[in-house]
């Protein structure tokens, strides 16, 4: 029975509750982990409405994070990413209620490769939602090649320095973040001085009820900073945020659904479409994982993501390709 | 056996006083530390470079080969080197161990990786 799915709900409203929850302390750093198996997104909104909460109405907003593509990527863990991508967009395309946009938290490429490019746009092609926002991962802006993910996804954006950017959408504040450039020796993912002076002004007239959605590729929080699973400066950005009544953080590059609430603040990793990652220490490396051929796809999946008017925090739900 | 390569064999020449460098380095066991260019090499396997510190002598080559399933990087701190392209599984970079000093160099898409070449005269 396909039961064990997450749904993150702020609200205690009674939005479907069979979802597995399955939560764990990470011995010595305090972090609350949420583990994802899940179900379709199709049938866990299905099962929502059946719960008796309506699907969303013209002033509710749905939309889908999608993360961590490495098109191009052809080990062990996954010789065939293209396919599973493809199974994600066929997901999407099987929702009863079709998201308004998707934002793509990065990692689009494993190589940067131009050929990598054409094979995700040219697929993506297949997908009925058409807006998507994207923001960079380490991955996709190899070898200088920033210039070419620019042209390419931030291009009906109106991009701020290495491509940061704000927009509106039903009354949230979506803001698209870059953190994967210029990093430094020894460090970890870095948003840098002129990004967070651009964030500070960008929220600075917006009223403290106004829902923000953060989304960026490397996560905002410290997951687990020896793999460099973290962002040097984002204490500093999540300042600018405080005093919001809610902040949901998206962010991609773990591989794995992860979540933390902090205050009014929801932090949440999603899955990649590629291939899954170990949890944090639990091997030598955060490289590529190898699991079972028929494993794979219950590890690999996307993000749905609900705000419902009226009511301040989103409804986070992760569910796999299985 | 101690197999000069040629730009050890110009050294002898004009120094003049290779020979009893090398013998010395005979007598000391560390008769590979002669053939530079096979065992100047760092692994990166698990997100790590491997011998971290790798100590060489000016003039001589490194290569760094990755065996990881993720692609890295090789970029001098100080710019003291050209940096590398990505490097995907299996492939390599090789520099020319220019000044003496410490080269100390990092993964720039895995910043956590940290390495470091001391460059002899």
């Amino acid at each position: 029975m396909p039961d064990d799915y997450i749904i993150h709900d702020h609200e205690h409203d009674g939005i479907d509750r069979r979802g597995f929850l399955h939560c764990m302390a990470w011995a010595g750093t305090g972090l609350l982990w949420t583990i994802s198996g899940g179900v379709l997104a199709s049938r866990t909104l299905a099962e929502i409405a059946k719960a008796g909460d309506s699907l969303p109405s013209a002033t509710d907003l749905s939309f889908l994070q999608i993360s961590d593509s490495h098109i191009g990527f052809s080990k062990e863990a996954n010789k065939d990413v293209t396919e599973t991508f493809k199974i994600a967009l066929d997901r999407i395309n099987a929702m009863p209620t079709p998201p308004s946009f998707l934002i793509h938290t990065g990692d689009i490429s494993q190589l940067s490769k131009p050929e990598e490019f054409d094979t995700f746009d040219e697929v993506l092609k297949s997908c009925r939602t058409k807006d998507v926002s994207y923001v960079p991962g380490e991955h996709d802006v190899l070898d200088g090649s920033r210039k070419l993910y620019r042209e390419r996804y931030l291009k009906n954006v109106e991009g701020k320095g290495a491509g940061w950017y704000s927009f509106n959408k039903n009354g949230v504040h979506f803001i698209g973040l870059v953190n994967v450039l210029n990093l430094q020796a020894g460090g970890l993912g870095q948003l840098g001085d002129e990004q967070l002076e651009w964030l500070e002004a960008d929220v600075k007239d917006l009223g403290s009820s106004t829902p923000i959605v953060v989304f960026a590729h490397i996560p905002l929080w410290a997951v687990y900073p020896q793999w460099g699973w973290g962002t040097s400066d984002s204490e500093r950005a999540l300042g600018y945020l405080k005093r919001f009544g809610s902040v949901t953080v998206l962010n991609g590059h773990i591989h794995q659904v992860l979540q933390k609430v902090e205050g009014n603040v929801t932090f949440h990793t999603a899955m990649s479409t590629a291939f899954p990652q170990p949890a944090p220490g639990t091997a030598p490396s955060p490289g590529p994982m190898k699991v079972p051929a028929e494993k794979l796809r219950s590890m690999l999946g996307l993000t749905s993501v609900q705000y419902k008017q009226g009511k301040s925090a989103l409804a986070v739900v992760d569910s796999n390709l299985s | 056996m101690i197999t000069l390569t040629p730009k050890n064999k110009m050294s002898a020449l004009l120094c003049g006083i290779a020979f009893l460098n090398l013998s010395l380095f005979a007598l000391g066991g560390e008769m590979k530390s002669a053939d530079s260019t096979k065992q100047n090499r760092i692994e990166i396997k698990d997100f790590a470079f491997n011998p971290q510190t790798l100590t060489v002598k000016s003039g001589e080559k490194v290569t760094w080969i990755n065996r990881d399933d993720e692609p890295h990087t090789i970029v001098s701190v100080e710019k003291q080197f050209k940096k590398s392209t990505a490097l995907d599984t299996d492939q390599e970079f090789t520099i020319t161990a220019g000044a003496p000093g410490t080269y100390t160099y990092f993964c720039s898409v895995h910043p956590k990786m940290t390495g470091a070449i001391v460059v002899q005269k």
